[in-house]
């Protein structure tokens, strides 16, 4: 048995998770400097929405099922981040950033208090288990669910990063973070790209809220909320706007986080992450591939 | 002019005629009643100190119940394990707080002003789970047998008793406030809310400013804590969650962002209101949010704004100029 072998792994899978959140966050304070609160709570309704799936087709093979339920999860996260663009923060792009950020709390509120009365308050339990296989890698065991988890998750993440780079629309996310005016001067529809970095960033953090669903087994309507907050303190880790730093970002807090815990005890956990932020606000606001400089008010 | 003077007579007519009936109000009351309506003077108070951050200085504090907290339990470990008179625990829960608001404000606020709010959320849940963590506070069960205080040879021990500390401390609170409000310090905070480049032109350092804003907010809820611990007599890191930052948050932003009659207004509903709809109990915090989104697009200015328009409109560079940065 290799402990800090096990170890690694669970950082790896953990880290994918605040990898995928992260990158929405990034994505959207990028494009249009709103930090959405509501980005951790999109995560708890794609696992919500795997759940339903993975109810509907408990008699389908267990890999149909796991596949239809994250792409089905993804696409309505990706769609219900559309849906939260278009009506709370699209006809407040013009107000200050007080109205928008109160709005993303109030966004919060209504997405975890609706699936609450719609669900009700207890855990679910996923109706799916995860095969115990596994290989043992120096020594450590290690789940064939971990790689495949891992494997999506930067899967996804090189397929986004091919997005944005590559194609005509990545370029005029790039250009919006850049500057909105002139690329609505150039003739490029900035509502819509708007809208695709939503769809896209929420899409992401369904997907990882399906697999940290089938990973964990147990779901609730809160477990948006402490996750949510650990993603964005990743993306900041990583310098928020950058898309390779929410990466980093995510894995690095997935490391620190799990390496903290073991040494200190479980329940400081969660405290961890946030003694990471404030201590990286402090001292590297930037991040660590964040753009160098202070940033203009 | 006389009409304005007509006016300024009436609404200090109407104010003191509230206040006679908040003095007597005891004597007609039920003790259920008399409880709801504590409650909200203590609303009232910590809706005070976080306007000073939400509404004067344009800020976003999330974890407002983290000074609240930091009051509670400084008071609550200073009278049980250590037997400190009340009174003197006071300013020691208001140099704690004062301390804490400069240790989480001054990184965040150092850089874009909206990192302090997501800073703050962290802090909230950091003295939230401390709390839930450490021996000396009691774990998950809290800190209780919190003996009454005696306040000037008084001994405060009926609810009575708190209805009027409550009421006289939200009315010191309330008229300390509207001097502040008024004062060099104010004015600046307003300034800078409103334009914070203009400001700094004019000679203003925004970071001082809001630190400072910062600080007096924690400062508040501080002792709104000491209070409550007291109140209470028991306190348990439950009280301290993040819906308790959301719901005095709520409670500004309803009546009037910045404008202190607002507040206060806000700070009765938001104890009223739970009680007039009690069957809906579970749709409480989902009407909330739905509450706050729609504040936000109808009604940005609150419920009973000022005078002239409160929020800026030029403040983002999103899609309106600037270089979006």
């Amino acid at each position: 048995m290799n402990v800090w072998g096990e170890q690694l792994m669970n950082a790896l899978v953990i880290g994918s998770f605040y990898s995928l959140i992260a990158l929405g966050y990034s994505m959207v304070y990028g494009i249009i400097q709103l930090l959405n609160f509501a980005h951790g709570d999109v995560y708890m309704v794609g696992a919500f929405v795997g759940y339903g799936v993975l109810s509907a087709m408990s008699g389908a093979p267990l890999f149909v099922g796991l596949g239809a339920a994250f792409l089905f999860a993804s696409l309505a996260t990706g769609l219900l981040g559309l849906g939260v663009e278009r009506i709370a923060y699209r006809p407040l792009l013009q107000s200050s950033r007080l109205v928008m950020l109160i709005t993303a709390i109030g966004v919060s509120l209504v997405l975890e208090n609706g699936v609450m009365l719609a669900l009700g308050p207890s855990f679910r339990v996923m109706p799916v288990e995860l095969p115990r296989s596994g290989l043992s890698l120096f020594g450590a065991d290690v789940t064939y669910a971990q790689l495949a988890i891992i494997a999506t998750s930067v899967g996804l993440m090189l397929l986004l990063d091919a997005f944005v780079r590559r194609t005509l629309y990545g370029k005029a996310m790039r250009a919006i973070a850049v500057n909105p005016t002139a690329t609505a001067l150039m003739g490029i529809p900035v509502h819509r790209v708007i809208a695709l970095t939503f769809f896209i960033g929420s899409f992401l953090a369904g997907s990882a809220g399906v697999l940290a669903g089938v990973y964990y087994g147990k779901i609730n309507f809160m477990m948006g909320f402490i996750v949510g907050l650990k993603a964005f303190t990743a993306s900041v880790l990583g310098g928020i706007g950058s898309l390779p730093g929410a990466m980093l970002g995510g894995y690095l807090l997935g490391f620190l986080e799990t390496f903290g815990a073991a040494a200190l005890g479980g329940e400081w956990k969660d405290v961890f992450a946030f003694v990471i932020l404030i201590l990286i606000l402090t001292l590297k606001p930037t991040g660590l591939l964040g753009r160098t400089g202070t940033e203009r008010v | 002019m006389t009409a304005t003077s007509f006016r300024a007579r009436a609404s200090q007519g109407a104010t003191a005629g509230l206040l006679l009936a908040l003095f007597l109000f005891p004597r007609v009351a039920s003790n259920y009643w008399l409880d709801v309506f504590t409650s909200a003077f203590f609303y009232v108070i910590l809706a005070l100190g976080l306007n000073v951050v939400v509404g004067f200085a344009g800020l976003l504090d999330l974890g407002y119940a983290a000074f609240f907290a930091i009051g509670a339990y400084t008071t609550g470990i200073l009278t049980t394990v250590y037997h400190v008179p009340f009174l003197l625990t006071v300013p020691a829960a208001a140099a704690l707080a004062a301390l804490s608001g400069v240790v989480i404000g001054a990184p965040a606020l150092r850089l874009r002003s909206d990192y302090l709010a997501i800073v703050t959320l962290g802090f909230g849940e950091i003295i939230r789970i401390t709390a839930k963590n450490l021996t000396l506070t009691g774990s998950a069960s809290g800190i209780y047998g919190i003996p009454r205080p005696t306040v000037f040879g008084h001994a405060l021990k009926t609810q009575q008793d708190f209805y009027y500390l409550l009421l006289i401390l939200a009315i010191v609170t309330y008229l300390a406030m509207r001097r502040l409000e008024h004062s060099r310090v104010g004015r600046a905070w307003k300034y800078i809310r409103e334009d914070e480049d203009a400001a700094a032109a004019m000679g203003i350092d925004p970071f001082r400013y809001k630190l400072l804003a910062f600080v007096v907010g924690a400062v508040v809820g501080g002792l709104a804590g000491t209070v409550f611990a007291v109140r209470m007599t028991a306190i348990a890191p439950e009280s301290f969650g993040f819906m308790q930052s959301v719901l005095i948050l709520l409670a500004v932003i309803l009546g009037g962002l910045g404008r202190l009659p607002g507040v206060v207004l806000g700070a009765f509903l938001i104890v009223l209101l739970p009680e007039a709809m009690r069957e809906f109990a579970s749709w409480r915090y989902f009407l909330f949010g739905a509450l706050l989104i729609a504040m936000m697009h109808f009604r940005p200015e609150g419920l009973w704004p000022a005078g002239r328009r409160k929020m800026p409109q030029s403040g983002r560079a999103a899609l309106n100029g600037g270089d979006g940065r």
